[in-house]
């Protein structure tokens, strides 16, 4: 009879941890954590390009609102009012522009509340002057006294405090996006220090031998990490290959606020980030299974 | 070469002791020696050879291989002492996925041997065993006596320096027993220290030499 040719041995496995470290589970479970760190990753950078945005238009501005008096016999024309507020602006400290908006401006701007009826010219709205102020900003409020003695009922507005509230908001979210990622990792730690030590349960024998016939922890490490690093990458890229219909949908729904979407508006650090998860759930895999194993096999001697 | 001092061997471990299976044994194994291990069914030559095998360590005593004192050593040592020491288990204990030549390649591989150095000195042992025509079996398809001689073949291919055979011929049959014996006062000639655990007293009356005897864990002769 015949023997069957012999066949060239498959080196690398020597431990036979092809069937003994979950091949299905363990790619799944990460895949599902890339998935999570990839929305989170999302999050944290939206937040931040938003507050970057915000505080970059807004932080060094005011608005003024000059009222049409009630009674306009009773007081100076509305345009001089108007000039006399301007003029009393561009020679306040700080200030290093003030401009009024045009009616049509004004009109685009009051648009999504009050629609066309913002254009009707019927409708008594207060004039609007847009100010820009020198990064080193004064007190609103002493420009606010100053202006309603001009013009009584001028109201300053400040934007840097609503800015500064939505910043505050935008890096509170931030924050909790990085803790889901912390979250998510120490997860995924978990899930590989489980599936090592399943791994090193089914095993014990082989191992036992293998190191009974010299083999160095070291050896029997890197067979380990070898396959949790390789399982741990395939699971990341499914991971973040299936949050990124997600995150297209999301993109999607934030263009009224960001304008359409496109690949170079998504903010860098997202662009960098998302590549790197799978590059960081292989290195969790390199490195939890490296430690699971030396720390597991110091029970030989 | 191997030195025992006054050496215990007690199972168990911190927690809860186990029984204590060797008591005060001291004895000598010159280098390029060769010694019977003989002593009644659960008198300690298994153990005695795992000791000597790096597998366990002394609970008592000192254990010198290679002029190493093992129990001094540093845990990162024993590796390279280990890959110097060729052991058949009782139990043979191949690894069940790989096929006999890969069981027989392993020390080779383990010692980082190049993979175009393996396949000739594996081939090699497996004739002499007489196994080339199964180099490609799983154990699960090997029969008893063919799976021991796979485990000989593994133990002896690297050329250690100190063979360790715990009941070698106990799935032998009488010419393939004489057929081993060969070997290992082979391997004893060309310099190995060789020590052979054996129930089988016309194996030892065919082949006369001193031995270490066991009863009860004691050692009741140093040959
Ligand atoms: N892992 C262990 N834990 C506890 N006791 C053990 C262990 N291994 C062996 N023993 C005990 O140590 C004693 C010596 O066993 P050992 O296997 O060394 O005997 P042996 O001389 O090789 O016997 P045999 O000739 O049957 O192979 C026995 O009483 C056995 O029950
Ligand atoms: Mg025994």
């Amino acid at each position: 009879m015949a023997e069957p040719p012999y066949r060239r041995p498959r080196r690398s496995d020597d431990l036979g941890l092809r069937h003994a470290l979950g091949d299905r589970m363990l790619p799944l479970l990460v895949a599902a954590m890339a998935f999570l760190a990839a929305l989170a990753l999302a999050g944290s950078a939206g937040a931040a390009a938003l507050v970057r945005h915000w505080q970059e238009g807004a932080a060094a501005a005011l608005t003024v609102q000059v009222p049409t008096p009630a009674a306009p016999a009773a007081a100076p024309a509305e345009g001089e009012r108007l000039a006399a507020v301007l003029a009393a602006l561009q020679s306040a400290p700080g200030v290093a522009a003030a401009r009024a908006l045009t009616p049509a401006e004004l009109a685009a701007l009051l648009r999504p509340w009050l629609g066309t009826a913002g254009s009707d010219p019927a409708l008594p709205l207060p004039a609007v002057i847009a100010v820009h102020l020198v990064p080193a900003a004064p007190d609103p409020d002493a420009l606010q006294d100053q202006l309603g003695r001009i013009a009584p009922g001028t109201l300053v507005e400040s934007h840097g405090v609503w800015v500064a509230r939505l910043a505050r908001l935008g890096r509170s979210v931030q924050g909790c996006a990085w803790l889901v990622l912390a979250v998510v990792a120490a997860v995924a730690v978990a899930v590989v220090t489980a599936a090592t030590r399943a791994g090193l349960a089914a095993r014990r024998e082989a191992i036992e031998l293998v190191h009974g016939l010299g083999a160095t922890d070291g050896y029997i490490a890197r067979r380990f990490a070898r396959r949790a690093t390789w399982l741990a990458l395939l699971g990341g890229v499914i991971g973040t290959l299936a949050a990124l219909p997600v995150l297209g949908l999301l993109a999607a729904l934030a263009a009224p606020f960001t304008g359409p979407p496109d690949l170079a508006m998504l903010p860098a650090d997202l662009l960098v980030g998302l590549p790197a998860l799978p590059l960081a759930a292989a290195a969790i895999g390199f490195v939890t299974a490296q430690a699971t194993v030396r720390r597991w096999l110091r029970r030989l001697p | 070469m191997v030195r025992l001092e006054e050496v215990s061997l007690q199972y168990g471990n911190a927690r809860r002791a186990g029984p204590m299976v060797l008591h005060d044994l001291s004895f000598i194994v010159p280098e390029g020696g060769f010694r019977w291990l003989r002593g009644p069914s659960g008198a300690g030559k298994t153990s005695l050879l795992r000791l000597l095998h790096l597998a366990v360590r002394p609970s008592r005593g000192r254990l010198f291989v290679f002029g190493s004192d093992t129990g001094v050593a540093r845990r990162a040592e024993l590796p390279a002492l280990r890959r110097r020491i060729g052991m058949v288990f009782q139990d043979f204990r191949l690894l069940t996925h790989l096929s006999a030549f890969d069981n027989v390649a392993l020390p080779l591989r383990l010692a980082g041997r190049p993979e175009a150095k393996v396949a000739p000195d594996v081939a090699e042992m497996l004739r002499w065993v007489g196994l080339s025509a199964r180099m490609a079996a799983r154990p699960a398809a090997l029969s008893g006596g063919e799976q021991q001689r796979v485990a000989i073949a593994r133990a002896v291919v690297g050329r250690p320096s100190l063979l360790l055979a715990d009941e070698p011929t106990g799935n032998l049959d009488d010419a393939q027993a004489e057929r081993l014996m060969r070997l290992l006062k082979e391997m004893n000639r060309l310099g190995a220290t060789v020590i052979v655990a054996t129930h089988n007293a016309a194996l030892v009356a065919r082949h006369p030499g001193p031995a270490l005897r066991l009863e009860q864990g004691r050692l009741i002769d140093d040959g």
